[in-house]
């Protein structure tokens, strides 16, 4: 079967993008934003898939805005890595949104909630598509302001808190960002991704170069919490209602690691063994701390915080090892991350329903009275810990066996080692959570039927993709060949340039 | 002017980073704010201070001349419109987290860093 030919790369940003210029025109009726949100973002879940099968059939996808020729305009690209962290993001938007119509409090929805978070998902649509790297300051930046919104709205001072801290950081990072732009266009005299990737092997003055990396590197390494610049991290991600959070914790720093892969991949290869090797060591170091300040938490949510932190690191590691496995699996375990994690934070919410508490000490009985809930847990938090045969194993398994392949022996021991304190960590929750009884003083605050009555949706939420994450474990090949091949694209920029400079 | 535009670039820089190291909301929002001014010259100044002719084909003298290239303050000019609203953003946020949470001390900001 063959897809006749349309602009599949525009559609999923069209329709987020009516979705949101539609609630607006209902600022008033939230129910109206509501059914948006929900088309919407069903759409985008078809229009993704679609986009997928079509960048599958042709290899690449480009389109000119404008129809300027390619190194003079704005150009939108999809490559098969894009393409499918396209889809998982509309998953997780789907998600998200159907957990929100119940979790969400009326005042936050009253106030603009879902044209918000419409806007967000378009930001991080857009990024992942776009191939001119100022467009992808600007995406970021749409992104960014629609989470600083998201982050703030109900006014909690633990979220006020929180989003003082993410917000200067952030500005701080795109400061970088923009400084980085400066000096590559100064040097090469674009802007367009391809013709950068086409012109940076051959540049006289690599070592500038190097400076513009050095930029680039910080102000995405802020916006995917790597080692030393991820403390905004966990002090912002806890604070929004579980919805916000769970987006943001599957999606925002995610897109800081596809800028991260896409410029380490495209551009900055030329000196492979200073770049990669600061990465690997980076990634080491993310992965470690980030666990490490998992295992002191006593908090639900904080832990599952601190964890993004240590998976960033395997996605780096897949980055920094620059083989075609090594590839392969960073881009398997973020689509498996970018699933499991918004699924535990969901799970953490729905614990928080229940008990009225976020805290480990204060939780309890959930085993015993809630053996749905319970299952869903364990599902995610194994395959988070990479216990086969769940998706998370499939994915550090590719990584340790490509980091074997590259004789990289010390970051495949540092990543065994994180996955064991991640285990740990995952069943520090499971003993006081769900295997202990109700601590003394603590009642339960909503009984099953309350729960199955009146917060349905929850569940079905978490159930859709406790269902995914099923899929990706047991059918892993279907994902597995999608990002090998996505790698291979990845490791020859000449196909880049080829399809987007030669129309 | 080359060299005089850069100290500039490096004192504005620094005193930013001065500033947003100091307790104060009221420093912090300074700091901020300079960060984006500096950034900003930063890239117009990266770009090409030249003093060519401006890039409209019908107004250059002859075809000879070079013509200044427009594109580093067009991107200047994006950058700026999206940090002021930024800026103006993270005011708002501080006036009320000041209200709320009742300090000007940055450092009393770690109810959400504690392990409880």
């Amino acid at each position: 079967m063959t897809l006749p030919e349309l602009p599949y790369l525009m559609f999923p940003l069209w329709i987020l993008l009516f979705g949101f210029i539609g609630s607006l025109f209902f600022w008033k009726y939230w129910k109206v934003q509501q059914a948006f949100a929900i088309t919407s973002s069903a759409l985008y879940l078809f229009t993704a898939g679609l986009l997928v099968i079509a960048v599958y059939q042709n290899e690449m996808l480009a389109l000119q805005i404008g129809n300027w020729p390619a190194p003079f305009g704005i150009t939108l690209v999809a490559d098969l890595f894009s393409a499918i962290l396209v889809l998982i993001s509309s998953i997780i938007s789907l998600a998200t949104v159907i957990y929100s119509i119940q979790d969400v409090s009326k005042s936050r929805k009253k106030n603009g909630f879902y044209p918000i978070l419409l806007v967000m998902i378009f930001g991080v649509c857009g990024s992942f598509l776009t191939g001119d790297i100022f467009n992808l300051y600007v995406w970021f930046e749409v992104m960014l302001i629609a989470s600083f919104v998201l982050i703030i709205l109900g006014n909690d001072k633990a979220q006020l808190e929180g989003a003082v801290k993410y917000v200067i950081l952030s500005f701080i990072s795109s400061g970088f960002l923009l400084m980085g732009i400066g000096i590559l266009y100064r040097l090469t005299g674009t802007l367009n991704m391809a013709d950068l990737a086409s012109v940076i092997p051959n540049h006289p003055n690599q070592p500038y170069i190097i400076i513009s990396a050095v930029f680039f590197f910080m102000g995405f390494g802020i916006k995917a919490a790597l080692f030393p610049l991820f403390s905004w991290l966990p002090a912002s991600y806890p604070t929004p209602p579980i919805s916000v959070a769970a987006l943001m914790a599957g999606l925002l720093t995610k897109v800081g690691v596809y800028a991260l892969i896409r410029f380490f991949t495209l551009l900055f290869t030329f000196d492979i063994a200073l770049t990669h090797g600061f990465l690997l060591i980076v990634a080491g170091l993310t992965m470690f701390f980030g666990v490490i300040g998992a295992v002191a938490q006593n908090d639900f949510r904080k832990v599952l915080s601190f964890h993004i932190v240590s998976q960033i690191g395997y996605m780096v590691m897949g980055l920094a090892l620059l083989t075609q496995w090594a590839l392969a699996g960073a881009i398997f375990y973020m689509a498996h991350h970018i699933i499991v994690k918004s699924n535990l934070f969901m799970i953490s919410g729905i614990v928080k329903d229940i008990n009225g508490h976020s805290l480990l000490s204060k939780l309890g009985g959930l085993y015993r009275q809630y053996p749905f809930v319970t299952v869903l847990f364990v599902i995610s938090a194994f395959s988070l810990a990479g216990i086969p045969p769940l998706s998370g194993f499939w994915g550090k398994f590719i990584l340790a066996r490509a980091g074997m392949e590259s004789e990289q022996y010390l970051i495949v021991f540092v990543s065994l080692l994180v996955g064991l304190l991640t285990l740990f960590s995952m069943s520090k929750i499971w003993k006081h959570a769900f295997w202990s009884d109700v601590p003394e003083g603590e009642t339960i605050q909503l009984t099953k039927s309350q729960l199955y009555k009146k917060k349905y949706l929850l569940l079905i939420a978490s159930a859709f993709l406790t269902v995914c994450t099923l899929l990706m474990s047991f059918f892993p090949d279907l994902l597995l060949t999608l990002s090998q091949k996505a790698s291979e694209q990845l490791l020859d920029p000449q196909v880049y340039i080829k399809n987007v400079l030669n129309q | 002017m080359n060299f005089i535009i850069a100290l500039i670039i490096g004192m504005l820089f620094t005193s930013s980073v001065f500033l947003m190291f100091q307790k104060s909301f009221f420093k912090l929002i300074i700091g901020v704010i300079l960060f984006g001014y500096a950034t900003v010259f930063f890239i117009f100044t990266i770009g090409g201070v030249t003093k060519d002719a401006p890039p409209l084909l019908t107004n250059a003298p002859d075809h000879n001349q070079a013509l200044a290239d427009p594109l580093p303050q067009a991107l200047s000019l994006t950058a700026i419109v999206i940090s002021i609203g930024v800026q103006l953003f993270m005011i708002v946020l501080l006036k009320k987290v000041h209200e709320d949470v009742e300090t000007e001390d940055l450092d009393e900001l770690n109810s959400t860093d504690r392990i409880a």
